[in-house]
């Protein structure tokens, strides 16, 4: 589902945020992305999400070469790749529903299937009451948990999460943790970036860690 | 980059009954944008409105002074002045000759108590004829060619052929001034011209420039539709509306004040046009005027959106 062949990414400052990564994710595994800050987690899922393009190397997501999709492609990939943002990035003028919305409003569905699906997406993270809500009035948790609905509305095939407990208390960084599980376990490709080592121990899934741009670790495909 | 080769495709919506709809829903969430800020709206069509009003304003003056001018030429009559040795029963005689011609349409003779009566009514120097002790004015027979003789050209040469008769001492064209005038209008609508390029330019900077802040102000908007998979055709849409009803808010107010300004002018012109014993009245706005400012004030917002857009869309990079 995801895959990196030697893959860098060379900022313009000379900083070299990836060099030589190789790695594979399955359809339907989920993994963790860990390692120090600085370390290459946001870089590698920026390049799958096409929010920067990789100077060396071929990264595959669903079948497809990144590297042979043109500008003009990126949209359409952007869909089947949900992403999930520490800040959340939701949109503070618009409705806790309007934001889930988006990316069906984007690809041009009905309103009818917008508002069933969206709805659906509510009650999976569990906040069906809060759709005319505006996001301002939510806790974090529950910002975070529009952010995620927000992510999975359009069912894409792979999701990423870049440190999306990083500002939870631990109970609320288990909950979302265990929402990723539900979604790994209906098939969803995850890859979840964090540095919160002692959560994702117990969790048992496959953790990569990355060191100054390089794979440093990789518990490998469990199971 | 490498050579595109066809990979597994994306699938496109391409229904144009849903894009229709969706265009139509976004020309509506824009023009409600619009109206969330009415004061600022209404400041940037008014300085819209201002500039398609003012070039229009004056082309229909200048179109209107054509007109009048036209009307004059057309009907421009030959004065004949006789022979002052001709008595009045001669001057009816060369009347009635000249009336015979098929070059002519109408004829009139002033004969010389008529002439002093009306010198003495319009001149102003009516106590200096008293001191006169004979009449000096000649008889003049007014000539209006057929309505066939049409130009300063034409109707100069017929008054060539008529200055040919013996009874007669000059044939006078009064044409030398409608045609100044026919020049004047000329350059001024030429200078209209240019001002309206000028300010069709400035039309586009002022959109382009409220577009750009509006970019500006819905950045993190722009940020996060890129990032669920919004294509550029997608947040372009609400900005090129955004200009589009600038525009046509702008000829919306650019008609009213045309239209006001028209009736302001009505009654001065009115009077002014009586001074001269004229009926002309002011057309009211024209069909060309109608449709440059109700169809160049959008096209020239959904331009400068456009511009600005192209500028600045392109820039706002999700990271």
């Amino acid at each position: 589902m995801i895959r990196f062949d030697n893959v860098a990414k060379r900022y313009p400052t000379g900083h070299e945020g990836l060099s030589g990564v190789d790695l594979h994710l399955e359809p339907g595994e989920m993994a963790f992305l860990t390692g120090h800050s600085g370390a290459g987690k946001s870089t590698l899922l920026k390049l799958i999400g096409l929010l920067e393009r990789a100077t060396r190397g071929q990264v595959w997501v669903n079948g497809r070469n990144l590297n042979k999709l043109s500008n003009r492609d990126v949209p359409y990939h952007r869909r089947e790749v949900g992403m999930i943002f520490q800040d959340h990035r939701l949109l503070h003028d618009r409705t806790v529903f309007d934001n889930i919305a988006l990316p069906l409003v984007v690809s041009g569905m009905g309103h009818a299937e917008v508002t069933r699906r969206v709805r659906a997406a509510l009650d999976k993270v569990g906040l069906l009451k809060k759709d005319k809500v505006f996001p301002i009035a939510l806790s974090g948790g529950e910002q975070q948990r529009v952010g995620i609905a927000r992510a999975l509305v359009s069912k894409p095939p792979v999701l990423l999460a870049d440190e999306p407990t990083g500002n939870l208390d631990p109970e609320l960084s288990r909950e979302i943790m265990e929402l990723f599980m539900q979604f790994n376990q209906v098939g969803v490709t995850l890859l979840v970036a964090t540095h919160d080592i002692d959560l994702v121990n117990r969790l048992g899934k496959r953790i990569i860690t990355l060191r100054n741009g390089r794979v440093a670790g990789d518990s490998g495909t469990a199971g | 980059m490498a050579k595109r080769v066809r990979q597994p495709g994306f699938r496109r919506n391409r229904n144009p009954v849903t894009w229709l709809l969706r265009h139509a829903q976004m020309s509506l969430s824009s023009l409600g944008r619009l109206s969330r800020s009415p004061l600022t709206t209404l400041m940037t069509a008014a300085v819209i409105g201002i500039a398609l009003a003012l070039p229009s304003g004056l082309h229909m003056l200048v179109d209107n002074v054509r007109q009048l001018s036209a009307s004059w030429d057309g009907s421009a009559s030959i004065s004949l002045f006789l022979n002052d040795a001709v008595s009045d029963e001669q001057a009816e005689q060369v009347r009635a000759k000249v009336a015979a011609r098929n070059d002519i349409a109408d004829t009139r003779l002033i004969d010389r108590a008529a002439a002093l009566d009306e010198f003495r009514r319009l001149s102003g120097f009516g106590q200096a004829i008293e001191l006169l002790d004979q009449n000096p004015l000649p008889p003049v027979v007014l000539a209006r060619p057929a309505a066939r003789i049409q130009g300063s050209d034409a109707v100069g040469h017929l008054a060539q052929e008529l200055q040919a008769f013996r009874e007669i001492d000059l044939a006078q064209v009064d044409l030398q001034w409608v045609e100044r005038l026919g020049a004047i209008t000329g350059t001024i609508e030429r200078a209209v011209l240019v001002l309206a390029v000028l300010l069709a330019g400035a039309v586009l900077l002022i959109v382009g420039n409220t577009i750009r802040l509006e970019i500006q102000n819905r950045h993190s908007e722009i940020e996060v539709v890129k990032l669920v998979g919004g294509t550029d055709a997608f947040i372009r849409r609400p900005f090129l509306y955004e200009g589009f009803w600038y525009g046509l808010l702008g000829a919306a107010i650019a008609l009213i004040l045309v239209i006001v300004s028209l009736v302001l002018l009505d009654g001065p012109v009115e009077r002014l046009a009586g001074l001269y014993n004229s009926r002309f009245e002011l057309a009211a706005v024209d069909w060309g005027s109608f449709l440059g400012i109700v169809g160049g004030g959008p096209l020239l917002g959904l331009c400068g959106a456009w511009l600005a857009v192209g500028r600045h869309l392109a820039h706002v990079q999700p990271e």
